[in-house]
């Protein structure tokens, strides 16, 4: 199968049972692309396929032929900066893929985002350290002037 | 991960034939519930048939219906003008599915084939009146839910679109899991010129209607309506009392909903 990550063009042929988040981790060695649990929930893995944000641990890579993806390592955004500044991580486990999710939802919601909707778009990523709050106020800060 | 062969045919004939000629084949759509249940081995299927080159995700007005193509997935239900504009209820549900990664990939046509007890489409198929049109027939809702996980899906049988009629007014209300998004109790409501219609979900084996519920609503109060909970589930997320009073509240909300005040 042929893909484009972040911007490069890629070459392979995962087997059947390789998960995206495998493939991306294991074969390409993009290791920002976190694995916090085995039942779809945490979104520590979540990755742009087209341009959305999925959990790459729910999507075969051998379904991706032809797709353009997008990860942690592929992302230069004020978001991080916004993060830093904000407290919005602490141990770091669940960044990248509030950062994939984050910029998901600016790009669907733009200024329409307040911080009860960020709070709600953000139910598919689990952190266990920050209580959140600084991720929502990075992410609406961000979300104020696209 | 579970081992087994993908296919990833681009004609629905080639997909059906693959249906048909293998013994322990499974359809892949958007793998929100299939790819983790392979990861846990709670299935374990031979062979997967990919759909994603075959289904259309289009959604289109015909005959006082919505017809939304099975590859729709749910991101693209809730955000649809049509959607929106003409049953608002059904945008409403497809936008409280799971959360938005899971929006962003799973399908109409693979959450109804898989009928979870606990899904939100089944009961907005039957409230709406729906049709689910297969590559073969056309099954109203009923015919089609036929038990917990169990549809009347045959063998090389693909679900291609759902029809969803137009009612005057609709609401959908579902007391969420807090964890999975899954309902502990929903109700949808709608309103047609001819009568009120009603389905729940989350409570018990599938979705379904209860016919003392569309009789209350009919007499315009759900004060003297009583659920039959005979059937229902019970478990760590909601024992029976408080599910069969879920369901009171999600009904109630969805009928306040509907009533012109």
């Amino acid at each position: 199968m042929k893909l484009t990550v972040n911007g490069q063009a890629v070459q392979a042929s995962p087997p059947a049972r390789m998960l995206l988040s495998e493939f991306l981790r294991e074969e390409l060695r993009l290791t920002g692309t976190h694995v916090g649990c085995d039942t779809s929930q945490c979104g520590a893995c979540t990755v742009h396929l087209n341009g959305e944000a999925v959990k790459s641990c729910s999507v075969l890579a051998v379904a991706c032929d032809g797709a353009e993806l997008r990860t942690i390592e592929g992302i230069e955004h004020r978001l991080q900066e916004a993060m830093i500044r904000h407290h919005g991580l602490q141990c770091g486990f669940c960044t990248a893929g509030v950062i994939m999710a984050g910029l998901d939802m600016i790009r669907r919601h733009g200024t329409a985002l307040d911080r009860t909707l960020i709070r709600a778009e953000l139910e598919g990523n689990i952190c266990r350290c920050t209580g959140y709050h600084g991720m929502v106020e990075a992410i609406y800060e961000v979300s104020r002037d696209v | 991960m579970y081992d087994t062969l993908y296919h990833c045919p681009t004609r629905l004939e080639d997909v059906e034939q693959l249906l048909v000629e293998s013994e322990d084949i499974l359809c892949l759509a958007g793998g929100m519930t299939l790819i983790p249940s392979l990861k846990q081995r709670l299935m374990m299927p031979d062979a997967l048939v990919d759909l994603a080159k075959v289904l259309s995700r289009t959604i289109r007005l015909e005959d006082a219906h919505l017809v939304i193509g099975a590859g729709a997935r749910h991101v693209d239900v809730a955000r649809s003008d049509l959607v929106q504009r003409h049953i608002p209820a059904l945008a409403a549900l497809a936008g409280g599915i799971g959360d938005p990664m899971v929006r962003n990939r799973g399908t109409l046509g693979g959450s109804l084939a898989n009928n979870d007890p606990a899904a939100d489409y089944p009961a907005a198929l039957l409230a709406l009146r729906g049709e689910v049109v297969t590559n073969r027939r056309r099954l109203s809702a009923p015919s089609f839910l036929t038990g917990m996980f169990e549809t009347a899906l045959e063998q090389g049988e693909v679900i291609t679109e759902v029809r969803f009629a137009i009612p005057k007014a609709a609401a959908y209300h579902k007391c969420r899991q807090g964890a999975s998004g899954f309902a502990l109790a929903g109700v949808f409501l709608t309103r047609f010129a001819d009568g009120v219609d009603s389905a729940v979900t989350g409570v018990a084996s599938q979705a379904y209607q209860d016919p003392d519920m569309i009789a209350a609503l009919q007499t315009g109060s759900l004060a003297d309506w009583q659920p039959d909970d005979d059937d229902f589930l019970s478990d760590m997320h909601a024992d029976l009392p408080y599910r069969t009073a879920l369901l009171k509240h999600a009904a109630n909300e969805a009928w306040k909903a509907i009533t012109p005040t």
